[in-house]
């Protein structure tokens, strides 16, 4: 085997954006003795990969450059080494948890389970942080949006209504339901109509 | 009546069309079923969304079921052709210095003769050719390794072919990354559009009848879910008879456009559907009869020796034993689920499961139900054909 049985891992960590690539770095650098190198998916990657050579690629399932370690996964020449795809392991259930979590990982061929089991668990575990935080920040966002939406339903209403702040606020509650929709979704239908009149 | 749901997943490509319009148009629900359309980042992800079980089919190039039978590639699980989605659909494109160059040596970019353009391209060439396409296992690689050879352009050693997902394609040519490229549509026209690039060639020059994308799924799917496979055979049957009409062109562009398949404009959609294209940055068009086939010439039919033929080209290009390749490939492609589930409803199946890829040269009468049944030309460019049966049958005359 050509790879270094006992020295640092060598992880080649493919990612666009600097924070997430810092806090997946973090977490590969707990788990022991490991390099890692950040590197962007443009399109040289393969020539960048060839050049580093290291023991496991990592990359975001979403990012389109995947396709271009495929072809790296063949390379068979006697001085190449040979990249075999984690996919085909027999810990099918880290694999599957390694999809759910939207990460993927090339592996060099012969690299031993032990040594690659705690780098995967790290990735997995960042990775469900990610893709947690990303629900997280659309639902504040929406949240905030509907918040905006509703404030100009009220201000419409006290114009047009002449009433007060909690007067339009208990009007649109009440139609919300009556007609059994979600509140947000009156205040905008009423903005919609206001806009069209106008 | 919303029946079963099952979950497909496309790449945002013209010749995800079948599946968009199965849902879209309503014939997935006349076969009783609601289809979960998930647009894939890749080629790599979608294939393992499919080998993990995530989706239930795919949308998927046709080399990629035969990688999987001959243990190339990242994957190993059995992956069954149940249908062709497409018939065609590529483009051979080039930076604009090599087109300039092109020209300089009087090629005229007439968008039809790939001996022509093919010579022209090799002795236009500075150094190796770099080519970009999609993926290491599609019909673009096996299209430009068999054209390039032919002209006698060493193939894998003499072209540099490298992979890049079609969307950074005309990134990649601006970049000089690569020299050229070939790719599904609408990304050759979109690198036109960036005025990057200039298209050579339709796939279609170098093979006239490439079954480009199958509707791939799980072997033990097939074999598990014969009614659900049979269904969704008859809907994107019934969408691509439904795409062969060209009335229905202008409305497929739109579907397709919409943010949650392709995202692009109906305009540069339309191109692959109509076949009419801007082959250059100066606005000159070129017409392509045939660019890419849903339904004409029974195209959807999964003929055992067209995987066959991209097993041999595979085999011949990685160094593995063709005849085993070839043997491995015969029961990939599914002509008998295809035609089970269509039997009474497709007048004009196919009698036979297998042909000579390469030997219709004019259109010609076939056996089938009806006996109506035309198979358009099939040739390749230089005119060679493809037996499966003589590559097999004499091996087996020792064996026995």
């Amino acid at each position: 085997m050509l790879w270094r049985m006992n020295g640092p891992l060598s992880i080649a960590v493919i990612e666009n954006d600097p924070d997430r690539a810092a806090l997946i770095s973090e977490s590969l650098h707990a788990t022991g003795n490991v390099e890692v190198h950040v590197l962007t998916g443009a399109a040289d990657l393969a020539e960048h990969i060839t050049g580093l050579n290291p023991d496991v690629v990592l990359i975001d399932i979403a990012n389109p450059s995947r396709d271009m370690l495929e072809a790296m996964a063949m390379a068979t020449g006697p001085l190449e080494r040979p990249v075999a795809m984690f996919v085909d392991r027999s810990d099918e259930s880290l694999t599957r948890a390694a999809i759910e979590a939207g990460v993927s990982a090339y592996v060099v061929d012969g690299l031993h389970s032990d040594r690659l089991k705690p780098i995967l668990d790290a990735a997995v575990s960042r990775f469900n942080m990610f893709s947690r935080m990303r629900t997280e920040l659309e639902t504040t966002k929406r949240a905030l949006e509907e918040r905006k939406v509703i404030d100009r339903a009220k201000g419409l209403l006290m114009k047009a209504r002449g009433i007060d702040e909690d007067e339009a606020y208990a009007l649109l509650r009440k139609t919300a339901m009556d007609q059994g929709k979600r509140l947000a979704d009156v205040a905008q239908a009423l903005v919609t109509t206001f806009g069209l009149l106008s | 009546m919303r029946g079963p749901a099952l979950s497909v997943g496309f790449i945002p490509l013209v010749d995800a069309a079948p599946l968009v319009v199965a849902q879209e148009m309503g014939f997935a629900a006349q076969e009783g079923l609601a289809l979960d359309l998930v647009r894939a980042p890749s080629w790599s992800s979608l294939r393992d969304l499919l080998v993990f079980g995530r989706v239930d089919a795919a949308h998927m190039l046709s080399p990629v079921p035969v990688a999987a039978a001959l243990g190339v590639g990242g994957n190993t699980t059995a992956l069954s052709a149940i249908s062709v989605l497409s018939v065609n659909g590529n483009v051979v494109g080039v930076n604009l210095a090599l087109a300039q160059r092109l020209r300089d040596a009087g090629h005229g970019f007439d968008f039809r003769d790939a001996a022509a353009a093919g010579r022209a391209l090799i002795a236009a060439a500075r150094g190796p050719l770099r080519v970009g396409v999609p993926f290491p296992f599609s019909m673009h690689a096996e299209l430009l390794y068999y054209w390039l050879s032919a002209l006698g352009l060493p193939a894998p050693q003499g072209v540099d072919i490298r992979t890049v997902p079609p969307p950074l394609m005309a990134e990649a040519l601006k970049a000089g990354e690569i020299d050229a490229f070939c790719v599904g549509e609408p990304w050759g026209s979109i690198a036109v559009e960036q005025g990057v690039g200039a298209l050579l060639l339709p796939g279609s020059a170098i093979w006239s009848f490439a079954p480009e994308k199958v509707l791939a799924v799980r072997e033990d799917w097939a074999a598990s879910e014969p009614e659900l496979s049979a269904r969704l055979i008859r809907a994107v049957w019934h969408a691509g008879r439904w795409l062969a009409n060209p009335d229905s062109r202008v409305l497929a562009a739109e579907l397709l456009a919409r943010p949650e398949f392709l995202d692009l404009p109906p305009e540069i959609i339309d191109r692959a559907l109509s076949g009419t294209f801007t082959v250059a940055p100066t606005g000159e068009q070129r017409q392509v009869d045939g660019f890419v086939e849903f339904h004409r010439g029974a195209a959807t039919f999964p003929w055992r020796s067209q995987a066959q033929w991209i097993a041999h080209q595979l085999a011949a290009r990685m160094g593995l034993d063709r005849t085993v390749a070839v043997e491995k490939a015969k029961g990939v492609f599914r002509p008998d689920l295809y035609r089970a589930a269509l039997e009474g409803i497709a007048p004009d199946l196919p009698g036979a499961s297998s042909k000579i890829e390469g030997a219709v040269e004019v259109e010609t009468p076939v056996a089938s139900g009806s006996g109506r049944l035309f198979l358009p030309p099939d040739t390749f460019f230089d005119r060679r054909s493809f037996d499966p049966d003589a590559i097999i049958a004499p091996k087996n005359l020792h064996r026995n």
